[in-house]
């Protein structure tokens, strides 16, 4: 059987109150896609739309996007797992074509979470946790990623600086990323000021500036089959690797509080899929929806060993010019977390890196790229590996 | 909702999500002060949060048992900023204890002073009544 390539790719800015409804949304991540692919409508055959419903009043969105952008009669088919909702969507275009239903399937992710207010999207998002046994005592996602930073710091000495300078490394590329909806600098000295805004507490041990934004986007990535890839596409991306798992929804039903197994799990499938390690990865996109969180997948997908995350921010390893770049387009810290479409812009940011096409983020010459995606507090946990 | 609905499980928690489940005595246990989670009898798996249904061998025949003596501090976070319906009791910290053979997640009592509260510590599940009448657990020092 034949590989399995990503053709095209695209994105909106992603901003704050995107002045339209969520299937021009839609439209204008497809937009951006198709101008990439330079292919027509016509040569897509199906369909996957993903977000995180509970921000839309439209039900079942998958039907009005797809007619929208052109691509009935052909199927579509809604998927969801929180904030992984489009690299999910990417392992079932995958699996599609992998297995000759569909030669050219396109996955288009999107969230307007301007729709609700910041306090409903909280209660919105902690929902995503247990909503019988936990949210009834007041849970939030920054609080359940903040129970992992304590753990971390109490376990291996992590600092609350040191999960400030992957704020201060995003922001360096969010400054340059047109895409991003935070692109003003953050200096370290802004976490010790208690009149910055950055310091603020929101859960111990993590501040303000620990913190993702909401924002509205969308993305895509248009996934297609060898034959076709050669026929239609001068520079494809291939699939080399692809790997998920899940786990416990709520806290009492896990063991590891010191990282994900999620990640662990699905990197350890995509690393074996694509028969390679983490050495070979020359460049990567990890979830980092906190500032821990992109600590934790350092050492979930092996570019440092437990509770050694630290020394790479440190040693500035993860920056550009680093022996393993990661989140050189400014991360979900600088871009904004529209959720469903999230996903694919990690997706995008990899498939630029590979042809060469990343401008000022651009880093030299790689040829193996990683995407790391995870849906609520690591209860699903996406891992593709790209390459030319 | 007809009158023989039970849902008593809207009283867990500042704002319960959940009105009716197989283990609404979960409600009726905390009103006697206890915290109780289910044991398979067929099969003898633990669960805390309690389940009516074994994953392990599809029984569906529980017993109660009572969360006794103390369990050690995983780890916690302190909250400035609450979901909505949660406003009134910020701040307040959840934090997650490990028994042994199950864990409880749950919050921290308010009157643990903070200088006092450290990773590992023995700590013990005790049933709380909120301002508004409403039930949930919180931890204390064992």
């Amino acid at each position: 059987m034949g590989k399995v390539a990503i053709i095209g790719v695209g994105q909106t800015a992603f901003v704050r109150g995107y002045p339209g409804s969520i299937r021009e949304l839609a439209f204008d991540g497809f937009k951006d896609c198709m101008q990439d692919a330079k292919i027509s409508v016509k040569d897509i055959d199906a369909s996957i739309i993903c977000s995180a419903p509970e921000y839309d009043k439209q039900r079942s969105p998958a039907g009005v996007i797809a007619e929208y952008l052109g691509l009935t009669p052909g199927p579509t088919f809604y998927v969801e797992t929180l904030c992984s909702s489009s690299s999910t969507g990417l392992k079932l275009a995958y699996s599609l074509v992998k297995s000759g239903l569909h030669d050219v399937v396109a996955v288009i992710g999107f969230q307007k979470m301007s729709e609700i207010t910041s306090a409903e999207s909280q209660e919105s998002m902690g929902r995503g946790a247990d909503i019988q046994w936990e949210s009834p005592f007041g849970t939030m996602m920054p609080a359940y990623y903040a129970m992992h930073a304590k753990a971390h710091m109490q376990k291996y000495g992590t600092t609350p600086e040191d999960l400030a300078l992957i704020r201060v490394k995003a922001a360096t590329y969010g400054q340059i990323n047109e895409k991003a909806v935070y692109r003003k600098a953050v200096a370290l000295e802004m976490f010790s000021d208690p009149e910055n805004q950055m310091a603020g507490p929101v859960a111990t041990p993590l501040r303000v500036g620990d913190c993702c934004a909401n924002a509205d986007g969308a993305s895509c990535v248009i996934v297609a089959s060898e034959e076709k890839a050669k026929v239609l596409c001068k520079k494809p991306v291939w699939i080399l690797g692809i790997g998920s798992a899940s786990t416990a929804v709520n806290m009492a039903g896990r063991d590891l509080f010191t990282g994900l197994t999620v990640a662990q799990e699905a990197g350890a499938q995509a690393y074996k899929m694509a028969g390679i390690t983490a050495k070979d990865i020359d460049v990567a996109e990890v979830h980092d929806c906190f500032t821990i969180a992109e600590m934790l997948a350092y050492e979930a997908l092996g570019f440092a060993k437990p509770g050694e995350g630290r020394d790479l921010i440190r040693s500035k390893e993860t920056y550009k010019e680093g022996r393993i770049p990661v989140n050189v387009d400014g991360g979900l810290l600088s871009k904004g977390h529209p959720i469903g479409a999230t996903g694919g812009s990690q997706i995008r940011t990899i498939v630029l890196q590979l042809r060469g096409e990343a401008g000022g983020m651009q880093v030299k010459n790689p040829e193996i790229g990683l995407v790391h995606n995870i849906g609520g507090v690591g209860l699903y946990g996406n891992v593709t590996i790209l390459g030319r | 909702m007809p009158k023989d609905i039970d849902d008593r499980f809207k009283k867990f928690g500042t704002v319960s999500f959940t009105q009716i489940t197989k283990v609404n005595d979960f409600i009726k246990y905390l009103e006697e002060g206890k915290v109780e989670g289910t044991k398979c009898k067929k099969c003898g798996q633990i669960f805390f949060p309690p389940r009516a249904d074994c994953f392990s061998c599809f029984s569906s025949d529980m017993e109660w048992f009572e969360v006794t003596g103390a369990g050690k501090l995983v780890t916690y976070s302190k909250l400035q900023y609450g979901p909505v319906g949660f406003e009134g009791d910020l701040p307040y910290s959840i934090a997650l204890l490990d028994y042994g053979k199950y864990k409880v997640f749950g919050r921290l009592a308010n009157d643990v002073p903070e200088n006092e509260i450290n990773i590992g510590m023995a700590m013990k599940a005790v049933v709380n009544k909120l301002p508004n009448g409403q039930l949930n657990y919180v931890f204390k020092k064992a």
